[in-house]
């Protein structure tokens, strides 16, 4: 352990996808000596795969849009279980952070007037989505990535050395964060090229690692989405929230098999295409629910009218929130009236001239045309659901970001809380741009007001370093499983019994499995050596799957009712009294403990954006504020 | 509907290393990235390969399949004969690290060497105004995933590693242009002369238009007719400033 790399930062940001830049770059701006970790190489990160834009009630196509609007879009969508300081926050914010991008040189999509474009999303009530045709997301990394080199060569040209005050650690993952009693000491990890271990000595960590959809069997998920920043959280004695509630996208690619969950982005819809059955119906007419009825058309002339004439129509319900859309879907396809590859079928040939698909939707295009043979100016897709979001995630103070352990902060989809039961489209990348600048700045003013800076604890680090080669062993424990059969099974687990429609006792049997694959993957037997060894790197994801499968489950079994992004079979309904109702996870001294925590109520001038009537289908007698005279 | 298939996958690292034999199930609809997995989870479980997203966003699988620049994950197995063997090997122009994963910070250099988009001076953010035509130049550009696939098979760089100091290949001229052509980058007010620069610092003038680069390009950039072209002719332009009429003639011949 004596030669280890060491390294010491004020702030190190685990994760290079969009939250963890832009912390990166707000606590470097605030002087901070920083350090960006990244599991892949720089600009790779799952925000490239992002597709429809960005929400931000910036008001450049229809003038009545504002924070407010946004706002209750927002609690809406997640049907008023989000962290409601933090919905507010985002949609206040959510613009001058899409305006800065484009003081780093972003090139959004304009409006006639050259102000930026803004598209229709499901569960916004005005255009508000801020693109680059279908590939936003490529566009924020790329902004991002080209920010952190223009402040690096202000280092450079200042001190000589582009990396004196901000340094990317590409293809580097942690495994544990260090702590100096209850505080954030620092982050141990290992080079993935060489294998070699390297230690970040830092008063203050920023979770920014995305999700966990790498433990379901058909995600729109990379690689890199294994819960790590949830499980170093739990680790590092944080706790997370929200962790029943997984959003299923209604709209992956399903067929060939090996692209299957690949996303088709919501903006297929909100740009007019239509979901219909094996018999041709537009079957969304009948799956509007009742909390939802004032807002959505019930007729497909009705519907159609609305894109052209939005003030005097409503949404079509193709627009509902993911998860009524994904359900539906579902709905369809085991009532057998499914498509021949068992999904639905998702059509813009037939509204809009094939010029309009290519310019609005060319990487859909594109990837239908490359992976499926599928031309979709001339015939429909094939689509169903697939994961694709985590609203659950470490409990953060809303303004700055702040874990429960003193010096971890987390942002953007490891983060929980925003998005309550359910995020709308649109609202990931403007939720990683503001709460990852309120994280880098949380960090920068954390360590103005330390005192002594903690100290890493030696013993801390041999203990991590042995963990991290643990599977390198001879396989004397017995039996020995590879890593790749551990996860295939867990992927296969999650989705079969804690997947879009759960129940009691598939979950009870999920927890079994869980059980069993965690004493497997203890056992794992890893070959080879460690440079770049691929085996090795998901032997080592594998223990932060394990853990954050574990939380899903129980959260799940816990809430007896549906909602959002938790549908249970055996309790169909949303109850009142479980809106104001979190469940917290922790790590126990046998796996994680989970514990119902209530949510404080929303401020007076925040519900009163809200009609009565509204308030009603959600919040119970006791909660519902006076009735005006 | 799986079937059997022959494949030779180089294994090693900068020491050196060999085409090592596989036979492979392959199903209907995968791709070669797809086959590389299930090597790695039934044969080779420390076979390195570098990926993401498997949906041709990311940029990450490039590699050479029978000798042709490709993402792994958008090199489908119904476009191969299934009766011959498929070498996959890393890609040529970057050092090996291990197995198929290359050494490509040479890239990260260079994006570092290309100043900065520079913000109009007195325009406050929310007030930017650009038109749809004029954005859309630059945004052809930023499509790109950079799987650095161009520089792979850039003859200038490619053949002659001793190049890589005074060249910075299709993609980072590429950039260049892409500030050149944005609508408010305000560059030239802070002194910096991108046209000077793309010739002097990243080696425009060795670029012979081969368009090798266009022709591999995934997301089908027409690089060299969009950027390098009329980069060079931005710089002969600036260069020959009292011949300009002269500069023009030839440019309506080409």
């Amino acid at each position: 352990m004596t030669e280890i790399e060491r390294h010491s930062y004020d702030v190190v940001v685990i994760g290079a996808g969009g939250a963890g830049l832009r912390a990166a770059i707000e606590a470097r701006e605030l002087g901070k000596r920083t350090a960006i970790i990244s599991k892949s190489l720089f600009g790779k990160a799952h925000t490239v795969m992002a597709e429809g834009g960005i929400a931000a009630s910036m008001g450049n196509v229809n003038s009545r849009d504002n924070w407010q609007v946004h706002f209750r879009d927002t609690m809406r969508g997640g049907k008023f279980l989000n962290n409601w300081r933090m919905a507010e926050l985002h949609a206040e914010e959510a613009p001058q952070r899409v305006w800065e991008l484009e003081t780093y040189g972003a090139l959004f999509d304009r409006t006639e007037e050259g102000k930026i474009s803004q598209r229709n999303f499901g569960g916004h009530e005005y255009p508000r989505l801020a693109h680059v045709g279908d590939r936003t997301g490529l566009e924020l990394i790329r902004t991002l990535q080209q920010k952190i080199v223009s402040l690096q060569q202000e280092d450079f040209a200042q001190h000589g050395d582009y990396e004196a005050n901000l340094k990317v650690f590409a293809e580097c993952t942690v495994t544990e964060i260090l702590e100096d009693g209850d505080r954030v000491a620092g982050a141990f990890g290992y080079w993935r090229e060489t294998g070699r271990f390297v230690l970040f000595e830092a008063p203050t960590v920023v979770l920014a690692t995305g999700g966990i959809g790498k433990s379901f069997k058909v995600t729109s998920n990379s690689w890199e989405y294994t819960g790590d920043g949830h499980a170093l959280a739990l680790r590092a004695g944080a706790s997370l929230i929200n962790m029943e509630f997984v959003q299923f996208h209604p709209t992956g690619m399903v067929w060939p098999i090996s692209v299957k969950g690949i996303l088709v982005t919501e903006s297929v819809r909100g740009d007019g295409g239509v979901l219909r059955n094996s018999e041709g119906k537009r079957f969304m007419f009948d799956y509007v629910p009742e909390v939802f009825k004032a807002h959505y058309a019930d007729s497909e002339d009705e519907a159609d009218r609305w894109y052209e004439d939005p003030d005097n129509n409503r949404r079509p319900p193709e627009l509902l929130p993911r998860d009524e859309v994904a359900r539906a879907i579902n709905s369809e396809v085991k009532a057998g009236r499914g498509s021949p590859h068992g999904g639905v079928f998702l059509d813009v040939s037939s509204r809009m001239p094939a010029e309009v698909i290519i310019k609005r939707l060319p990487s859909m295009h594109h990837q239908f045309k490359e992976l499926a043979d599928v031309d979709i100016t001339a015939e429909p897709m094939e689509v169903g659901p697939t994961c694709h979001y985590m609203m659950g995630g470490v409990q953060v103070d809303p303004d700055t970001a702040a874990a429960s352990v003193p010096g971890l902060f987390a942002a953007g989809e490891v983060a929980g809380g925003m998005h309550g039961s359910n995020r709308l489209g649109g609202n990931s990348l403007s939720d990683l741009l503001v709460f990852g600048r309120r994280a880098g700045a949380g960090a920068a003013s954390y360590v103005d007001s330390l005192g002594r800076r903690p100290a890493v604890d030696e013993s801390d680090v041999t203990a991590a370093g042995a963990m991290a080669v643990n599977s390198f062993g001879d396989g004397a424990g017995g039996a020995t499983d590879n890593p790749y059969t551990v996860q295939q099974e867990l992927q296969q687990t999650m989705n079969d019994l804690v997947g879009i429609i759960r129940k009691a006792d598939e979950m009870e049997l999920a927890l079994k499995k869980l059980d069993e694959l965690r004493r497997r993957a203890d056992r794992v037997v890893v070959e080879g050596h460690r440079q770049f060894n691929p085996g090795w790197h998901l032997a080592l994801d594998l223990r932060s799957m394990l853990v954050v499968c574990e939380c899903v489950t129980k959260a799940a079994l816990e809430r007896t009712e549906s909602r959002g992004g938790h549908t249970r079979d055996d309790f169909p309904a949303m109850d009142p009294n479980w809106r104001h109702t979190l469940l917290v996870c922790t790590a126990g001294s046998d796996g994680v403990d989970v514990a119902a925590e209530g949510q404080p109520p929303m401020r007076g001038d925040l519900v009163e954006l809200f009609e009565r009537s509204e308030l009603e289908k959600y919040y119970t007698d006791v909660e519902l504020p006076e009735e005006s005279p | 509907m799986g079937y059997q298939q022959h494949f030779r996958v180089w294994r090693g690292d900068a020491e050196g290393g060999e085409l090592v034999d596989f036979d492979a199930e392959v199903n209907e609809g995968e791709v070669v990235l797809d086959v590389i997995h299930r090597l790695q989870a039934t044969q080779a479980p420390d076979l390195a390969v570098r990926w993401n997203c498997k949906a041709g966003k990311c940029g990450s699988c490039s590699a050479e399949v029978n000798g042709r620049a490709r993402l792994l994950c958008m090199t489908r197995m119904s476009t191969l004969d299934p009766n011959e063997t498929v070498v996959v090997t890393p890609m040529k122009t970057f050092p090996v690290i291990r197995d198929l994963v290359c050494d490509v910070s040479y890239n990260y250099v260079k994006a570092r060497e290309v100043p900065a988009f520079v913000p109009p001076k007195g325009v406050q953010p929310g007030d930017y105004r650009m038109q749809q035509v004029d954005v859309e130049r630059s945004q052809e550009f930023r499509k790109c995933i950079e799987c650095f696939l161009c520089q792979d098979v850039c003859h200038v760089i490619r053949d002659h590693d001793e190049n890589k100091e005074s060249f910075s290949g299709p993609r980072f001229l590429m950039r260049v242009a892409e500030l050149d052509m944005h609508p408010l980058d305000a560059a030239a007010e802070q002194g910096i002369d991108r046209k000077q620069d793309v010739q002097d610092d990243h080696g425009l003038g060795m670029c012979n238009i081969t368009k090798c680069c266009t022709e591999v390009c995934p997301e089908h950039i027409k690089i060299t007719d969009n950027a390098l072209i009329p980069m060079k002719e931005r710089v002969a332009d600036r260069r020959y400033d009292p011949f300009f009429p002269i500069t023009k003639l030839f440019r309506r011949q080409r």
